[in-house]
């Protein structure tokens, strides 16, 4: 349901500061979301001053570094530093980023940092995304045949193959779902941008052979129908997809197959 | 040494509507959302309209009274404008569940264009009623 107001345990209080170091040549600002499990307080915000003189490009680099030398007990993913894995995706200056492929420099003014929103916060950045790998094995996101296997790979045309542009180099980050309101409203029924486009993915690929189950699967009034095409998904996915035109397509499927 | 199962604390909600920064996208669509509940107001007032007509001369002309009175002129200006919104941005939603205009470029224009449509409509509209010649 729509809750606009955050609950009393995750309103967000003041935090510490850590100021500059001395001989601060490029000095950045840092306002970093902290929860801890091991203590009985809220949320809280704290800012730390860095010089950028002494840290990477990149957004990561920054938190990196705070974890490093400022304040180790900063809690946050991060694996491939390549936009590649998925695993930094956070909410920075306002939109869901991966925090590895974000330039310090774009940001001005101080960089907001908190985790993917309207999820269940399991220690500082990082959200509980087990609710939303359940949704994602919901749509069964592999190839099922009936036909018997053949003696070598299921081929596929150039043409069929490339229906699967935009669809396969999603990296599960779910920026996009935590951007989008309805996702926010009805994530316990929605399935929400990311696993609908991975839906996609499944609904396109000429191999498949369970195109007719995969759409009664989708057919819901929340689980496919909760998208109004907001476009947030598409507005910040950090790979360039198009969640909310897979999306889209998936409601013609629908619409062709009543006729 | 057996040690007690800590009681699992309940989690935080993280910040979204209060973070996640307003953009064309998310504005416009809760303004398609803002001008239908404001159309459905105004079903209210236009059967008011209705029952005052039926009501006769002393009611109607009392209706017309508050309608002219600049709180009932801002709300008509208000119920207009929502009409013609929403009305463009409804078109837009078609276009889309017809496959069409899905690209993030696009949304960018033709959400301009709504705006700017249902801007001239509704400033054409005031212009008509107050006898202005175009």
């Amino acid at each position: 349901m729509v809750e606009l107001a955050l609950p009393k345990n995750s309103q967000i209080k003041a935090g510490r500061e850590f100021p500059a170091p001395k001989a601060c040549k490029r000095p950045k600002t840092f306002k970093v979301y902290r929860w801890s499990p091991d203590d009985d307080k809220n949320p809280r915000v704290d800012t730390y001053t860095i010089d950028l003189d002494s840290c990477g490009p990149m957004v990561l680099d920054a938190i990196i570094y705070i974890k490093n030398n400022i304040d180790s007990t900063l809690t946050f993913r991060r694996s491939c530093r390549e936009g590649i894995c998925g695993s930094c995706a956070m909410n920075i200056d306002g939109t869901n980023t991966l925090a590895c492929t974000k330039p310090i420099d774009d940001i001005a003014g101080p960089v907001k940092i908190y985790p993917l929103p309207h999820m269940e916060v399991v220690k500082d950045l990082v959200p509980n995304l087990n609710p939303i790998y359940a949704q994602y094995a919901s749509v069964e996101p592999w190839l099922k045949t009936e036909t018997p296997p053949p003696t070598r790979e299921r081929l596929q045309s150039p043409e069929d193959r490339a229906k699967l542009d935009g669809l396969y180099e999603c990296i599960l980050c779910f920026c996009c779902s935590t951007s989008c309101p309805s996702y926010w409203w009805n994530s316990d029924r929605y399935l929400g941008p990311a696993v609908l486009l991975q839906a996609a993915r499944w609904l396109h690929d000429s191999r498949d052979e369970a195109k007719g189950e995969r759409l009664d699967n989708l057919e819901d009034p929340f689980r496919l129908y909760r998208c109004h095409t907001i476009m947030n998904c598409t507005n910040t996915c950090p790979k360039g997809l198009n969640p909310a035109k897979a999306i889209a397509e998936i409601k013609q499927m629908m619409a062709v197959r009543h006729g | 040494m057996t040690s007690a199962t800590p009681v699992p604390k309940a989690r935080p909600l993280s910040p979204h509507l209060q973070i996640y920064k307003p953009q064309i996208t998310s504005v416009l669509s809760i303004f398609h959302r803002g001008t239908g509940i404001m159309l459905a107001a105004g079903m209210v007032v236009l059967v008011a309209w209705l029952a005052a007509l039926a009501g006769g001369f002393d009611c109607y002309t009392a209706f017309v009274g508050y309608a002219q009175t600049w709180v009932g002129t801002a709300f008509l200006v208000a119920l207009s404008f929502s009409f013609f919104y929403h009305l463009c941005a409804g078109v837009r939603h078609l276009l889309w569940d017809a496959g069409y205009f899905l690209e993030l470029k696009q949304v960018y224009t033709t959400g301009r264009i709504v705006v700017l449509a249902s801007v001239v409509m509704t400033a054409l509209l005031w212009l008509k009623i107050y006898g202005v010649a175009l």
